[in-house]
């Protein structure tokens, strides 16, 4: 089959451009390995932060559910989920393997919105069950309603890190700390003082020495890191817990895009390598897109703006919407982008996005 | 220190434990005037991230808008009436209502609570400062349930007058909501 945008993951990125592309009358069908369209958001219970009138104080599997139900009722859009996209050909075309078998589906652009993953931290026992990353544990008790363990220790002490340990306690499971390399807390204050006051420690300064256990975790140490971040012997302290869950950040996910020949750059601010792509988000390979945390880890607010203005792309790229209409359209959406991404606490992607114009600016200068 | 806000740890600050200082919850104390008229709501929102619900949610124009997302609220206290909409809005669940003219004795507090059970009206429930230590009791007046599940319900309880700008959290006896912890 070919299709005019094939869009690789249905999270609020992947979900935002497909729609924004099938309003615009783009057929657009999306592959996603999961059985239901959500991505990340069907597991997130907190409110979200934003705008009000874009959706900010609704809770994230509400915003998963509302762009799910908008895309099950476009008829321009064709759903592959339960569906793993295996790999990406040069002849535009993409392997997928789903409940009916391996097939191939072509499309004239791509987007692709394929999240990311997690980053596992070195310790020793770190490969005993029971440890977790933190987005298992939220899938457990979030999508599967099955609690992780009774007692855990939360290691990063990011929005997830701290979003996981207040739902950890929501589910009648104790948070005995959450340890932080860094100095500082890395997520919002909000959500700090939120555990905080649950009876949470927050240790900055802090990290997981090592697991015990035989069979599983039975118990962790902690200690305190220098300013070099190695620990300081003599500061340990054993935790009483059955359950290590690892919130140490996020990477990209571009094996698609290394795949397609997309052009990456290494850029620690936006969590690792990502793809090279200019203000509608198109990567130098013309017609492949790219949203989302797979172009940059930041989070579902901005990727679902990031998501939009990739598929007002696809949709202008493919002659469905004059060039004014979208340009007009577009400088809305980047306006709005600009403006959540304007605080204190964004200047790291700043200068991580800063770092990809500059790379753009250079080429097309040359 | 012992002050209005109790025993807050003196090295610690919001960013690296979580728990705001005293400078931090002075420039969000209601004056004087506004404290002594009735309820009145504290906005205990001391970081700029993009988030606005809490103006729009107020009806009575008392939270200004903002003028980009990033700002702090900005609370009129002549219009606030302590209704607790904003409460129940905040995505951050950094907004409380505080009522120091309840009685003599004790005061209101209005306290976002996502934990289930939901506590009922009249039943003693532990209270707990911003560290999440135990200190006191204080007794259900209202539960606001919210529109759908979805909603963030918001406890009213009456407290000793001394823990008005102590108490930040409440949790059962014997609570399935706070074990281990």
């Amino acid at each position: 089959m070919e299709y005019e945008l094939v869009v690789v993951g249905g999270g609020p990125a992947g979900l935002s451009g497909a729609l924004k592309a099938a309003q615009n009358g783009v057929r657009v069908a999306i592959v996603d390995r999961q059985e239901e369209l959500g991505g990340q958001l069907v597991k997130q219970t907190h409110k979200f932060f934003g705008w009000s009138r874009r959706g900010a104080g609704i809770r994230g599997i509400e915003i998963g559910r509302r762009l799910r139900n908008a895309v099950l009722a476009q008829p321009h859009i064709t759903v592959f989920t339960g569906t793993e996209a295996l790999g990406y050909y040069p002849d535009n075309s993409l392997l997928i393997e789903g409940p009916s078998g391996v097939s191939r589906i072509t499309g004239k652009t791509f987007l692709f919105a394929t999240g990311a993953q997690e980053r596992m931290i070195l310790f020793p026992g770190n490969d005993l069950p029971g440890v977790y990353g933190a987005g298992a544990v939220q899938t457990l008790m979030n999508v599967y309603g099955v609690r992780p363990g009774r007692s855990v220790l939360m290691v990063g002490s990011g929005n997830i890190g701290l979003i996981v340990s207040y739902q950890l306690r929501q589910a009648g499971v104790a948070v005995r700390a959450i340890v932080e390399a860094l100095p500082q807390i890395g997520g919002y204050a909000v959500h700090a003082s939120k555990v905080r006051r649950l009876g949470i420690p927050i240790l900055t300064r802090h990290s997981i020495k090592e697991a015990h256990g035989k069979e599983c975790v039975e118990g962790a140490t902690i200690w305190e890191l220098d300013d070099k971040f190695r620990g300081i012997p003599g500061t340990e302290k054993d935790l009483d817990v059955d359950v290590i869950c690892l919130a140490t950040g996020l990477t990209p996910l571009g094996d698609l895009l290394w795949q397609a020949g997309v052009s990456m750059t290494y850029v620690p601010e936006l969590g690792g390598f990502v793809p090279i792509y200019d203000e509608n988000m198109e990567t130098e390979r013309p017609g492949i897109f790219v949203a989302g945390d797979a172009a940059g880890i930041e989070e579902a607010s901005t990727a679902m703006l990031c998501g939009e203005i990739a598929g007002l792309a696809v949709a202008a790229k493919l002659g469905k919407i004059p060039r004014h209409r979208f340009e007009e359209e577009r400088n809305v959406l980047a306006r709005e982008l600009a403006a959540l991404r304007s605080g204190p606490l964004s200047s790291k992607v700043r200068t991580g996005y800063e770092r990809i114009r500059a790379l753009v600016q250079g080429r097309r200068g040359s | 220190m012992k002050n209005l806000y109790g025993d807050l740890p003196e090295k610690d600050s919001l960013l690296s434990s979580g728990i705001p200082s005293v400078e931090d919850l002075d420039r969000v104390l209601p004056p004087p005037e506004a404290r002594r008229k009735g309820p009145v709501a504290v906005l205990e929102c001391f970081q700029k991230i993009p988030c606005d619900p809490c103006a729009q949610a107020c009806k009575l124009g008392a939270i200004k808008e903002f003028s980009d997302v990033n700002d702090l609220p900005v609370i009129d206290w002549t219009k606030c009436t302590g209704c607790g909409q904003c409460v129940a809005a905040c995505p951050g669940l950094a907004i409380f209502v505080v009522d120091e003219t309840y009685s003599p004795e004790e005061c209101l507090i209005a306290m976002p609570h996502e934990f289930v059970p939901l506590p009922e009206r009249d039943q003693v429930v532990l209270l707990y400062d911003r560290a999440g230590r135990h200190v006191g009791e204080g007794i259900v007046h209202r539960v606001i349930r919210g529109r759908d599940k979805l909603a963030t319900p918001v406890v009213w309880v009456r407290a000793p007058k001394a823990l008005a700008y102590v108490a930040r959290a409440l949790g059962l006896p014997e609570s399935q909501g706070r074990s281990g912890n």
